[in-house]
């Protein structure tokens, strides 16, 4: 009998094409996810060797970072020139390699990372690359994905592989379940603040537990999406009936007997008893609350009921850079956590921008307005993610409580399009990161759960839902 | 790629952990659809003011670590977004070494794509060097790929490792879809076989 293996390791095994010597392999990709940014040079340099792209049925485009998200999009007109020539080289090079494509004007668009498992090109079992690293948000599926450099992008377009080493295998497992007004976020942010920014470098973390068994797909991809601000090259969660349910029907999953073979093969994705992991991390469902960061790196995590920290409470070079980030972020220690008003409101980007996402920031905001002086938007995940939340009426909600209601994009998550925050403003941010700078210059981020981003919205100053809620129970 | 076998240089210490590819290259710069000419921009929101002029406080504007070739940094270097344009810009300005005592995973991989080496070393070691750097444009620092040394302006010597196919493709500035595509017969075997055992795919 062969040796117990894990969940990524059966992945890995099922994707080798050769292994050298040394251990290094050469991993066949099934999915290749391309964006406009991070792309143009990989297609240029093709075009400098005469190389096709040798699987333009596995390798799927869409612009998301620089498009505009304003409702008059529609007119296809893109003002930021640079954003412009960036977006139609995408156009192009999809058309002269002949991927698969979804171009702005296309009700599929939007953010990569949503619209792969929307379409049904994320399948449980696959490797799925891009050239961007919230592709980890795909393995909640159970396949193995992760971001890669421009170079890689060109190499996989080229060969459809990658020159790979294998990382060791980390377990993360949350047990127990979770208490009321807690969500997927509210668990990765958790993990991050437990095991640092650099806690999973050189693993690839599995999650598991009964908590994560019990969050929807969309749950799962918002604790996976956020692997990479833990430092591991991909999160995985093993598949189970949840995410059968969820990719059977979608455009590009398999149909008839290829279905019932792939689930065939589908079920055997899971860690054996026994098999062998390089760090477990363990926590308990019920000791997680809903958390903020208040620095400038994920992993300055606290409970909305905690308050600054000051640089002393930490060690090593960690204590410079508190100083750093609580300058930056304009804090002083001791501050209670929910006095820190805010001026801006983000709602969206690839860890919460699906529908389940929309929704409960909707049963937040529903009866209530936007507090004096905050902006706030909400930018759906994807085209068909708009479509829904709008039949549902979510739209409605978040006008009638003063939000703006955008077109599909990353947006002011990392705002390479006019979204941005001005220099010194604050922002409750459903988003991944909260880097100086990275929702514009001077910009100061906070990350938390729609849930949470929406309390905030509503009395513009960080806020534990649970009081609203509590509200709503009386 | 350009090849790496040993340079001399001066080394710029940046403590600072957590240093991540926003801070190397903030997004307004990814909108090229170029490689070059992101040096100029390394660091820009810690190299120049709201009017771009350059912040005389910030390492890399003192005179004597401008030139500088080898960074030694706080643990988790690179960490964040997977943007390539990180050691672009890094290797425009001149950099080609970075020393810490972690990398992220992508960044750390996107350097060997670009001539550019990423050593990790243990903290004592990695203190060692930030002090060395720290004498500014006297102390030159020599990393040596082939033997594996780090040798400081002291004349200590530190070794390191590195992977031995990434340490090859380095010295020879190997061309790695050039290495795969030699492979192709192994790629076409394994579609082949996928195409039975997981159609679908």
């Amino acid at each position: 009998m062969s040796a117990p293996k894990t969940l990524y390791d059966k992945i890995w095994d099922a994707h080798v094409v050769s292994q050298d010597e040394d251990g290094t392999c050469l991993l066949y990709i099934d999915r290749h996810l391309v964006h406009e940014v991070t792309s143009p040079q990989a297609f240029e340099g093709l075009r400098m060797a005469g190389r096709s792209v040798r699987a333009p049925d596995k390798t799927i485009a869409v612009p998301d970072h620089n498009v505009p998200t304003t409702t008059d999009r529609a007119s296809g007109v893109i003002e930021n020139e640079e954003s412009r020539i960036q977006v139609d080289a995408l156009d192009k090079n999809a058309r002269d390699f002949g991927v698969h494509y979804y171009p702005v004007s296309d009700v599929r668009q939007g953010i990569v990372h949503i619209v792969g498992p929307e379409q049904g090109w994320t399948l449980p079992g696959m490797t799925v690359v891009c050239g961007d690293s919230h592709t980890a948000t795909h393995g909640a599926f159970g396949a193995l994905a992760h971001g890669i450099g421009t170079s890689e992008v060109e190499h996989v377009l080229a060969t459809q592989t990658l020159i790979q080493s294998k990382s060791k295998n980390m377990k993360v497992e949350i047990t127990g379940k979770l208490r009321p007004g807690v969500t997927a976020k509210d668990i990765t942010l958790s993990v991050i603040g437990a095991t640092g920014t650099a806690g999973g470098t050189g693993h690839v973390i599995e999650y598991c537990g009964e908590a994560i068994r019990a969050l929807s797909m969309e749950g799962r991809m918002t604790v996976c999406n956020m692997a990479i601000e833990g430092g591991a090259r991909a999160g995985l969660i093993a598949p189970d009936e949840t995410t059968f349910e969820y990719v059977k029907g979608r455009a590009h999953a398999p149909k008839g007997a290829q279905w019932e073979a792939a689930l065939t093969w589908w079920k055997t994705l899971f860690s054996d008893e026994d098999a062998h992991f390089d760090k477990v991390v363990t926590i308990r469902g019920e000791d997680i609350a809903p958390v903020v960061t208040w620095g400038t790196s994920p992993e300055d995590v606290l409970p909305i009921s905690g308050v600054v920290p000051a640089p002393e409470d930490f060690k090593g070079g960690k204590v410079e850079a508190a100083k750093r980030s609580l300058d930056y972020m304009g804090l002083k220690p001791g501050t209670k956590l929910e006095d820190i008003a805010i001026d801006v409101v983000f709602i969206g980007s690839c860890t919460n921008g699906r529908i389940e996402d929309l929704r409960a920031a909707a049963d937040v905001v529903k009866g209530r307005k936007l507090a004096d002086g905050v902006r706030a938007m909400v930018v759906p995940g994807s085209g068909l993610v708009r479509a829904q939340a709008e039949e549902e009426g979510l739209d409605q909600i978040f006008l009638d409580a003063g939000f703006e209601w955008r077109m599909a994009g990353c947006s002011m998550c990392l705002a390479m399009n006019p979204d941005q925050l001005a220099p010194g403003e604050r922002c409750a941010s459903t988003s991944n990161r909260n880097f100086e700078g990275r929702q514009g210059r001077n910009g100061r981020t906070h990350l938390m759960s729609p849930a949470m981003a929406a309390a905030a919205a509503v009395t513009g100053k960080l806020t534990d839902v649970r009081k609203l809620m509590e509200l709503e129970e009386v | 790629m350009e090849k790496f076998e040993k340079l001399t240089g001066v080394a710029a210490p940046m403590p600072l952990v957590n240093i991540d590819t926003d801070m190397i290259i903030p997004k307004n710069f990814l909108k090229t659809i170029k490689r070059s000419g992101l040096g100029v921009h390394a660091f820009a929101e810690m190299r120049y003011d709201d009017n771009g002029n350059e912040n005389p406080d910030f390492v890399l504007n003192k005179p004597q670590y401008r030139d500088a070739q080898v960074l030694v940094a706080g643990d988790n270097f690179g960490c964040g977004s997977s943007r390539e344009h990180a050691p672009w810009a890094l290797a425009d300005f001149g950099i080609k070494v970075v020393i810490s005592t972690s990398f992220a995973d992508i960044f750390f991989n996107n350097c060997f794509k670009n001539g550019m080496l990423p050593i990790v070393l243990p903290q004592e070691q990695v203190d060692l060097l930030m002090k060395d750097a720290e004498k500014g444009s006297n102390a030159r620092m020599t990393v040596d790929l082939e033997n594996q040394q780090i040798t400081t302006s002291e004349g200590d010597v530190i070794s390191f490792d590195v992977d031995a196919f990434k340490k090859h493709c380095l010295l020879e500035g190997l061309d790695d879809i050039g290495l795969t595509l030699a492979k192709a017969t192994a790629i076409d075997s394994f579609e082949t076989q996928l195409a039975q055992s997981r159609p679908w795919v």
